[in-house]
């Protein structure tokens, strides 16, 4: 296993443990995240309520997204809706110019449109979609399966357990996984 | 959690069947009837064609629209297709926001009819133009070297903000809805080019919670935009009618009228697909005479809003004193378009009524019946407000009748054409139940006792 500079070409090991309901997952990530390895996740067919505290995830940061990207949204429609009617100044109805009670709903759809695109875009980032390199460790997975996955980090950092495949395999068993294996990521495509 | 007493999904169905039984029809050849549909709509989308090439070819002379009637079923059709948009984002977000369990079931169809009404009522918006592909030139506001800007006074403006926002919004609500259950068909799929292709629609999604987190934040959020935003665009249209000072069109009513009887087309839309799809497919355990039910009392409610707001015209029209108010008004029930007025009272405000009775709510039949009256009531609603208040202003030297040409009906045929042809093709290449979140609301293996 030789490494050409700092980045890494050698495909990155895993080991997997399986559970076969939410309930199991719950307290098996309580064992896993104790062990204080760098990288771990669990994978699950559906969002299981609770897990993200267990597992120790902060909230998600797309709100501040929507909300930045929504007031802009308000702001730019006011301001081209200003701007355009002085440009081409037409009485209409004799109201004044800037008669901007007329102006609101397209305020209103410029912020839900530029707050949705902006939220969809951040969650694409977020996740690192779309997302070729990480292939999903078992078809199950979207299926029936729960799984935890310890992963070896790319580079390793201070202040957590060093990565060792059999210490891994050992903290999923003993966090109570039916079936536990060691793999290695694949991409997608490779 | 699986302490709750409603059963939302039933046959004891474990993960894995969901995932077989949602699976199967995009897996197996289309059934005869599947393409006994199919080849109905493709014959009414060829009529639509006919119809638009001879809109393009002639122009818009060949419908019966000309003085005082400048609006006809063209209007009609956009509104009526505009409307039933609004029951599949009512069922994904608000339903969502009010954490209604039920909506699992039925919310990825309904999103779906969503988008292809949308598309239906953009179709019909930018051919009634006659020609659309100058249609871009006059409705956005773009820079040009004669500094022209379109006029943000006009409610016409912010209706192509408004359905412009609204299609953009729910079509990225879909698919981010459906992304984890494109994953489940790809990670089933045994072919390598059907394995591609839902590799790279599902965005490489591996379940991980860390994604799960952002996901479920930013579905949170769209469901927070969507709710505005659909009682916005339903607004923005009757605006179109409210803000100008035709009689029968000039009322501060249309908002909250056209709001709620948008959700009653829609939902009546949404049982005629149900039934429809639950039967052909066999997804009777995930789409139960429960969730027909609640869409039946829907149907009952806001049928009775819509019923007050044709009764509140009246009174207002009468109240107000004015004789052009009156004269609308009474024109429209006992006018020489009497029956299309008395289409949309008994479809529906009367109709309806038979949903106060449990087993009428429960029975297919009826309620299949019941949603056609409503689709009908409904687009001869839109018909009555715009063809009635038209044909018969202020001047009675003005005065004219419209009668819509076969071109015109040929051009709603075609947009029924083009919203079934997406329906049908959406059930066979997409998962038409969101497996995902009919998991989540399902009792768990370990206390529900069915082992996976």
């Amino acid at each position: 296993m030789t490494s050409h500079s700092s980045e890494r070409t050698a495909p990155l090991k895993a080991v997997v443990g399986f559970f076969d309901n939410p309930e199991d997952i719950m307290t098996g990530m309580k064992t896993v995240r104790a062990a204080n390895f760098e990288q771990f996740d669990a994978y699950t067919p559906f969002p299981v309520h609770g897990l993200d505290e267990v597992q120790g995830l902060k909230k998600s940061w797309i709100p501040w997204v929507t909300l930045a990207l929504g007031m802009s949204g308000t702001s730019i429609a006011f301001v081209m809706q200003y701007w355009m009617s002085h440009e081409w100044p037409h009485i209409i109805g004799g109201k004044p110019f800037n008669s901007w009670p007329a102006f609101v709903p397209i305020m209103f759809e410029l912020t839900i449109l530029l707050a949705g695109i902006s939220t969809f875009v951040a969650l694409l980032i977020s996740c690192g979609f779309p997302n070729i390199k990480k292939k999903i460790f078992d078809p199950s997975i979207t299926n029936n399966k729960f799984a935890i996955a310890i992963e070896e980090p790319v580079k390793a950092k201070s202040g957590f357990k060093l990565f060792s495949e059999s210490e891994a395999i050992q903290v999923l068993k003993t966090a109570g996984a039916k079936d536990v294996r060691a793999v290695i990521q694949e991409g997608w495509f490779s | 959690m699986a302490t709750t007493a409603e059963v939302l999904v039933t046959g004891g169905k474990t993960y894995n069947d969901i995932n077989e039984d949602v699976a199967r029809p995009l897996e197996s050849f289309p059934t005869k009837k599947w393409w006994i549909c199919f080849s109905v709509a493709l014959v009414f989308l060829c009529v639509g064609l006919a119809s638009w090439t001879k809109e393009f070819t002639t122009g818009i002379g060949v419908w019966g629209l000309n003085h005082p009637g400048g609006w006809g079923t063209d209007i009609t059709n956009f509104v009526f297709w505009v409307g039933i948009g609004h029951a599949g984002t009512l069922i994904s977000a608000i339903l969502f926001l009010f954490r209604q369990k039920w909506r699992t079931g039925i919310n990825r169809s309904a999103e779906a009819m969503t988008i292809f009404a949308v598309i239906c009522a953009l179709l019909v918006v930018l051919t009634h133009t006659g020609r659309p592909w100058y249609a871009a030139f006059w409705l956005l506001p773009y820079p040009n070297q004669r500094q022209l800007w379109v006029n943000f006074r006009s409610p016409l403006l912010w209706d192509v903000f408004a359905v412009s926002t609204y299609f953009t919004i729910s079509l990225i609500f879909w698919f981010v809805g459906l992304v984890p259950d494109l994953a489940s068909i790809r990670d089933r799929a045994t072919n390598k080019i059907r394995k591609t292709i839902y590799t790279i629609l599902s965005l490489g999604w591996r379940g991980s919670n860390k994604n799960w987190l952002h996901y479920e934040t930013a579905y949170m959020l769209f469901a927070g935009l969507s709710t505005p935003l659909v009682l916005s665009v339903h607004s923005v249209v009757s605006f179109d009618f409210a803000v100008s000072q035709l009689p029968g069109w000039h009322t501060t009513i249309f908002p909250p009228y056209f709001v709620a009887g948008a959700i009653f087309s829609g939902f009546a839309m949404v049982v005629t697909l149900l039934v429809i799809m639950r039967e052909m497919f066999g997804f009777k355990n995930y789409i139960t005479l429960d969730h027909l039910e609640k869409m039946n009392k829907v149907i009952l409610g806001t049928g009775m809003i819509v019923g007050y707001a044709y009764a509140c015209e009246f009174f207002i029209a009468w109240y107000s004193g004015s004789p052009f108010e009156r004269g609308a008004f009474l024109n429209r029930m006992f006018g020489p378009y009497w029956w299309s007025y008395w289409i949309m009272v008994s479809c529906n405000v009367l109709s309806p009524q038979i949903f106060w009775f449990r087993s009428m709510r429960r029975n297919i039949g009826v309620m299949f019946v019941i949603s056609l009256y409503v689709n009908i009531g409904m687009y001869f609603e839109r018909f009555v407000i715009i063809v009635t208040s038209l044909h018969r202003d202020f001047l009675p030297s003005s005065w004219d009748m419209y009668v819509p040409t076969f071109w015109e009906w040929g051009i709603f045929v075609g947009t029924l054409g083009v919203f079934f042809t997406l329906f049908l093709l959406f059930v066979r290449f997409l998962p038409a139940i969101a497996m995902g979140e009919v998991k989540s609301v399902m009792p768990s293996p370990k206390e529900g006792g069915h082992h996976s």
